[in-house]
C-alpha cells in the first residue's frame, strides 16, 4: 500500500482528522501524540488492510540544544502486504513520557529499555524498564547531546576523549 | 520434547534455583551473562543481561566524520565487518545520492558473499563445538582461513578490513586476486560435502540439535528476528531479494529456508543447515560475480572529497550474516553525522531466548544459543 493510502485508511477506519493531508504534510513520516500512539499502534498492528507485524527499528533521538526536545522513531514494516511506515512521536526533555508497545511488538522490550537506557525516555506501561546497556547505577543518559561525561566510575579514570589525538 | 518432560514432570516440582551462566564462559561467544532459573534441571526463565562489550559506538560516531565512522562500524560485527561496512556504505550513498561504478558494485558483492562464507563458517564450527564436536570446528577454521588470507591480499587486513568506503573501495583487487578467488571457490564448493558429512548428518549432532529449541514464526516475526534465524522458521525471506539494495537483482541464488527435515520446522537444526546452504548460495554469488564484473574501471572514481550528506534521515536495511542489518542516519548537512543508528540483528535474536529455551534441559541452552549465531560486539555496540 502507498503512504497515501495509508495516511488515508487510519484517517478513515482509526479517527477521523488525525493525520493532516495537504501540501504542508510530510511526505514519508506520520507525526503523531504520545497519547494517541498507546492505541494507533494497536490499530497499526491488527488492522488487516495495514497489518504492519513487524518493528524494524526502534531510534530515539535527542534534537538538540535549541529545542529540548527528544524524539522517538518507529520504523514499521508489514512482512504480508511489504509496505514500511515511519512514526515519529516528539516527547519535551521535562517529560518525557511515550506509551509502550512492548505488548504489541515483542521486540520493542529491549528496544525500549535500550532507549530508555541512553535517552531517559520513560515508556509507560513497559512490565520491566531498566538499564540494558550500562551498569546499573550509571548516572545520566549518554546519547543526549547535553550529557556530560563523567569523570570516574567506581574509581576508575575515565580518559578524556581528546587528548591523545590532537 | 520439552513439552513431553514438563507432563512427566508435571507434579513434582523442585525448588527453584537461579543459575549464572557468563559473562566468562566458552559458550556463550564472548561476554554474554544468563540468568537462568531452573526447576530441577528443566528452565523456567532465562534473562539475558548484556552490556559487557558496551563502548557507545553511536555517541563515537557524533563526534566524527562520516569516513572515521567506518572503523567503528567494522568493530560492531567483528566476524563480517565486510557486510557491516557494505550496509553503512549503501545507506550513506542512498542518503548522498551517489551511483557508484559497476566495478564497484561487483567488488562489494563478492567480499561481502565470502564474508557470509567466512562468517557461516564460523558459527557452524561454534555449534559443533557447543555439542562437543571438536574436529569440525577445525575444519571450518581451515577453510574460513583461505577467505581471510584473501582478505589480507586485498586490504592487508584479516579482520576489521576498513574496505568498503562510501562511494567506492579502499583498493583495486590485486594481480591475481580473482584467479586465487576462483581457486578458493573451486576449492570450497566440494567441502559443504565434508561438513555434511561430519556434522549435519551426525547421529549425536541430530539427536542434540533437532527438535529442540523450536522457533515459531510468528514468535519469530514479533521478536524481529530475521536472516537465517527467520529462515530457519520456514519464512522465505531474504533482503537481498524482498527489499533489494546493492546489484543482487543480476544474479541467481535460492534463499534456503528450515523444511523440519530432521524434526519440526524452526528448530536449531533448520537453523543450522540454513547456514549451510547458505554458504553454496554465497558460493554461487561469488563465482557469477567473478563471472560478470567488469575488470576496468577506477574504484575510487565517485568517493566523494568531502562527505557532507544533505539534510535528511534515512533508514536502510541490508543482509548481513545474522540477519537484518538496519543504520538510522539522520543528517543535519554537517561533516559529522548528527545521529547514527545500529539495528543490530544479533541484538533482537538474543532477545527471544527466553522464549525459545523456556521448557528445556540446561545443556539444551548452549545449543540454542550457538543455533542463534550471535556476536557481542554487535549486541553491546
Amino acid at each position: 500500500m502507498e503512504f497515501n493510502k495509508i495516511i488515508e485508511s487510519i484517517n478513515t477506519d482509526f479517527k477521523e482528522g488525525l493525520l493532516p493531508i495537504g501540501e504542508e504534510a510530510p511526505t514519508d513520516h506520520i507525526q503523531v501524540s504520545p497519547e494517541d500512539w498507546g492505541e494507533l499502534a494497536g490499530f497499526l498492528r491488527e488492522n488487516d488492510s495495514l497489518k504492519f507485524d513487524s518493528l524494524m527499528c526502534l531510534t530515539g533521538i535527542d534534537e538538540g540544544t535549541e529545542e529540548e526536545n527528544l524524539g522517538v522513531i518507529y520504523s514499521l514494516h508489514s512482512m504480508i502486504h511489504r509496505h514500511k511506515l515511519e512514526v515519529r512521536i516528539t516527547v519535551p526533555k521535562s517529560r518525557p513520557v511515550v506509551p509502550s508497545v512492548e505488548q504489541i511488538w515483542r521486540i520493542a522490550d529491549w528496544f525500549e529499555r535500550e532507549i530508555y537506557d541512553m535517552f531517559g525516555i520513560t515508556f509507560e506501561g513497559h512490565r520491566d524498564l531498566r538499564r540494558i546497556l550500562l551498569p546499573e547505577d550509571w548516572e545520566g543518559y549518554p546519547l543526549r547531546k547535553d550529557y556530560i561525561f563523567p569523570e570516574s566510575w567506581h574509581g576508575i579514570e575515565v580518559p578524556k576523549m581528546k587528548e591523545g589525538w590532537e | 520434547m520439552g513439552v513431553e518432560h514438563d507432563h512427566e514432570l508435571g507434579v513434582i516440582h523442585a525448588e527453584e534455583m537461579v543459575l549464572n551462566v557468563g559473562p566468562q564462559h566458552p559458550s556463550t561467544h564472548g561476554v554474554l551473562r544468563l540468568k537462568v532459573q531452573t526447576d530441577g534441571e528443566i528452565i523456567t526463565k532465562i534473562d539475558p543481561y548484556i552490556g559487557y562489550l558496551h563502548r557507545c559506538f553511536e555517541k563515537h560516531c557524533e563526534n566524527v566524520t562520516y569516513e572515521q565512522c567506518i572503523p567503528y562500524i567494522d568493530r560492531c560485527d567483528y566476524i563480517a565487518s565486510m557486510n557491516n561496512d557494505f550496509g553503512y556504505a549503501v545507506t550513506v550513498e542512498q542518503l548522498m545520492g551517489i551511483e557508484i561504478p559497476e566495478k564497484v558494485e561487483y567488488i562489494r558483492v563478492i567480499v561481502a558473499e565470502l564474508n557470509r562464507i567466512a562468517s557461516h563458517l564460523l558459527a557452524i564450527g561454534t555449534i559443533g563445538l557447543d555439542v562437543g564436536a571438536f574436529t569440525p570446528f577445525l575444519y571450518c577454521f581451515r577453510d574460513r582461513e583461505r577467505i581471510l588470507d584473501l582478505f589480507e591480499m586485498l586490504c592487508g587486513a584479516r579482520l576489521l578490513y576498513n574496505y568498503i568506503w562510501v562511494g567506492g573501495v579502499s583498493h583495486d583487487f590485486p594481480v591475481g586476486w580473482v584467479e586465487k578467488t576462483y581457486e578458493f571457490i573451486d576449492y570450497f564448493e566440494p567441502k559443504i560435502h565434508e561438513y555434511n558429512e561430519l556434522l549435519t548428518y551426525n547421529k549425536i549432532f541430530i539427536e542434540r540439535t533437532a527438535d529442540v529449541g523450536i522457533l515459531p514464526v510468528d514468535v519469530a516475526i514479533s521478536y524481529g528476528v530475521t536472516g537465517p534465524n527467520l529462515r530457519g522458521s520456514g519464512l522465505r525471506w531474504d533482503l537481498r531479494r524482498d527489499d533489494l539494495y546493492s546489484i543482487y537483482d543480476q544474479f541467481e541464488f535460492d534463499i534456503p529456508v528450515g523444511t523440519g527435515a530432521m524434526g519440526s520446522v524452526g528448530d536449531c537444526w533448520d537453523r543450522y543447515y540454513v547456514r549451510v546452504r547458505e554458504m553454496e548460495e554465497s558460493a554461487k554469488i561469488v563465482r557469477q560475480a567473478l563471472d560478470q564484473m567488469p575488470r576496468e574501471g577506477d574504484v575510487h572514481a565517485t568517493i566523494p572529497r568531502k562527505i557532507r550528506p544533505p539534510k535528511g534521515q534515512i533508514y536502510k536495511r541490508t543482509e548481513s550474516p545474522r540477519g537484518d542489518l538496519g543504520f538510522y542516519i539522520i543528517s543535519d548537512g554537517s561533516p559529522i553525522p548528527f545521529r547514527i543508528k545500529l539495528r543490530s540483528p544479533a541484538f533482537t535474536a538474543v532477545s527471544c531466548i527466553n522464549e525459545i529455551a523456556r521448557g528445556w534441559m540446561l545443556s539444551d541452552v548452549m545449543v540454542i544459543l550457538g543455533s542463534l549465531d550471535i556476536v557481542l560486539g554487535e549486541i553491546d555496540r
